[in-house]
């Protein structure tokens, strides 16, 4: 099996992106506005303790968390992958792909990562910028093998993502209408995924089970590293828990793909 | 006064189809009143958090915060009750060219692109909304006077005319941008710097988020009015109504500059 086709998506992604990229800016000077909302709101919280720190997060620890998630998320978070699957099946225009020697899942893959690509290289000044106005804020790790577990964790963080977005999507084949299922999940992978507010600041019995969600490996758990708040051996495990979401998601995502081409009727293909 | 009563017709028109239309989906209709107060308790869930930390912000306490979220929830409902399915819609309209048969109507254009689907299932969430300001009110002990709840009324109409305005004039965007979804995510964005007491803003962004795009206002006034009655809410109304005004009024001439652009397309 050859990559090359692959890798053909993937150069075809970037230019197709790359003529939107004033729609990738205008979203990512509209992301920044929130955040700057809550990194007010935290200050207030945090002007209200006298600056004392809650379950280990001063006001500068929750400026350097909300900004590597800000980082984290123009990384990785597919932007309109789900829609467009959806409208692959419901307008029958997966069934071109059927008939060619490429798999759906591969060549969606490679859409997803060329505009990941072009998406962080647009997006990458506005939020340089917020992170150069809160440098004083920022803590980046002093060790070379934290980065490394980041980076690992990053991209299987964005492979996870990937893979759970495809796999809802493909409920397309049983659902005229997905975006409502679409919507009940993100807001509990909001919440969860540590998007919002750090986990830390949820109850013990919380995070424990938390642990063991894939919501967490999402996001939060590339910025625990990098930050420092995951250490030692629960990096390992982590990086490992990590890898089997992503890999139940896979055989999740091929299950459901087998299952609904057996339902799929080819309409206006 | 016939344009009046010939739009009140029309409106009429469109209020029947979409709620037909609505009823003959029910379990989507049912599904997006989920999705909606998931994400409304997943407000409530956020203020327990930061309050299980902290006393009071800026001197509004745990419930005041609730209140101002649910007076939030009820602008931000009633203006997607109206408006919000017809603006997201719209630069598409103006994409594929079918804004043309808008346009020939013998009706006001901006009124036919705002107004044409209604959507009932926020007339629930408008409705949850509604009972959070009410239980914090409860919680808080406060009874508003006929007084207070006749300013929050005014208050309210405001804030989802500072919607409106905000997001046609995003959608408006798109005589110049062909591809224009980011307007969504840009009305989302910048209203949701309303839900959070106006004293934390500072600097910069405080003035332009209070003066220039006045979004932190539309659901603070309000929600000032029912937790305070005591104090006198006059410049906050003015700020709000002057606020009203510049977003329908700028709003509008972005949409009529943007028609002198439209050059349909296609056909």
């Amino acid at each position: 099996m050859s990559l090359a086709k692959y890798r053909t998506v993937l150069a075809l992604a970037v230019q197709n992106t790359l003529v939107y990229r004033w729609n990738f800016l205008f979203r990512c000077f509209f992301g920044l506005i929130p955040l700057a909302g809550s990194l007010y709101l935290w200050g207030a919280v945090f002007d209200a303790r006298g600056g004392a720190a809650a379950n280990g997060f001063d006001y500068s620890a929750m400026v350097n968390y909300l900004l590597c998630i800000l980082a984290l998320e123009n990384l990785t978070v597919p932007a309109e992958d789900e829609w467009q699957i959806a409208a692959d099946i419901r307008d029958g225009r997966i069934s071109s792909f059927l008939i060619r020697p490429i798999d759906y899942l591969g060549y969606r893959f490679a859409n997803y990562a060329g505009t990941r690509v072009v998406f962080t290289l647009v997006t990458m000044w506005p939020v340089a910028l917020m992170f150069w106005l809160l440098r004083a804020h920022l803590a980046p790790p002093p060790d070379a093998l934290t980065w490394l577990w980041t980076a690992i964790a990053t991209v299987q963080a964005g492979v996870l993502q990937f893979l759970i977005s495809y796999a809802l999507a493909l409920s397309a084949f049983w659902l005229l209408e997905i975006s409502t299922i679409v919507f009940i999940f993100y807001s509990f992978e909001y919440f969860l995924s540590g998007r919002l507010f750090p986990l830390e600041l949820m109850p013990p019995w919380f995070q424990e089970i938390a642990r063991w969600l894939p919501f967490t490996y999402e996001a939060w758990f590339p910025v625990a590293v990098w930050t420092g708040r995951v250490q030692g051996a629960a990096v390992a495990q982590g990086l490992v828990i990590q890898a089997a979401w992503v890999i139940v998601a896979f055989l999740g995502a091929r299950l459901m793909w087998s299952a609904g081409l057996r339902r799929y009727q080819a309409v206006g293909g | 006064m016939s344009a009046l009563r010939r739009h009140l017709a029309v409106y009429r028109m469109f209020l029947r189809n979409s709620v037909i239309r609505d009823m003959s989906f029910k379990a989507n209709f049912l599904l997006w009143f989920l999705t909606d107060s998931l994400w409304f308790v997943g407000q409530l869930l956020f203020v327990e958090v930061m309050f299980a930390h902290t006393e009071s912000i800026v001197g509004w306490g745990k419930w005041e915060v609730v209140l101002l979220i649910g007076a939030h929830q009820m602008i931000s409902q009633l203006f997607q009750m109206l408006f919000y399915v017809n603006l997201t819609a719209f630069p598409e309209l103006v994409r594929t060219g079918r804004l043309d048969l808008l346009l020939l109507l013998p009706v006001d254009a901006q009124f036919s692109v705002s107004v044409q689907r209604f959507s009932l299932d926020c007339v629930v969430n408008t409705l949850v909304g509604a009972v959070i300001v009410a239980f914090s009110l409860a919680k808080l002990g406060i009874l508003p006077g006929p007084m207070s709840w006749a300013l929050f009324s005014v208050a309210t109409i405001l804030g989802v005319a500072i919607h409106y305005g905000v997001m046609f004039l995003l959608a408006c965007l798109c005589f110049w941008i062909v591809r224009a979804q980011g307007i969504v995510f840009g009305y989302y964005s910048l209203v949701s710097l309303s839900r959070y007491p106006e004293a934390v803003y500072r600097g910069v962004f405080r003035f332009v988020f209070l003066w220039v795009l006045p979004v932190i206002l539309v659901a603070n006034v309000p929600a000032r009015i029912l937790a305070h009655p005591e104090e006198s809410h006059v410049a906050g109304l003015a700020q709000l109504a002057l606020a009203a005004l510049i977003a329908l009024a700028g709003s509008r001439l972005v949409w009529l500059a943007g028609l002198r652009r439209y050059g349909s397309a296609s056909s």
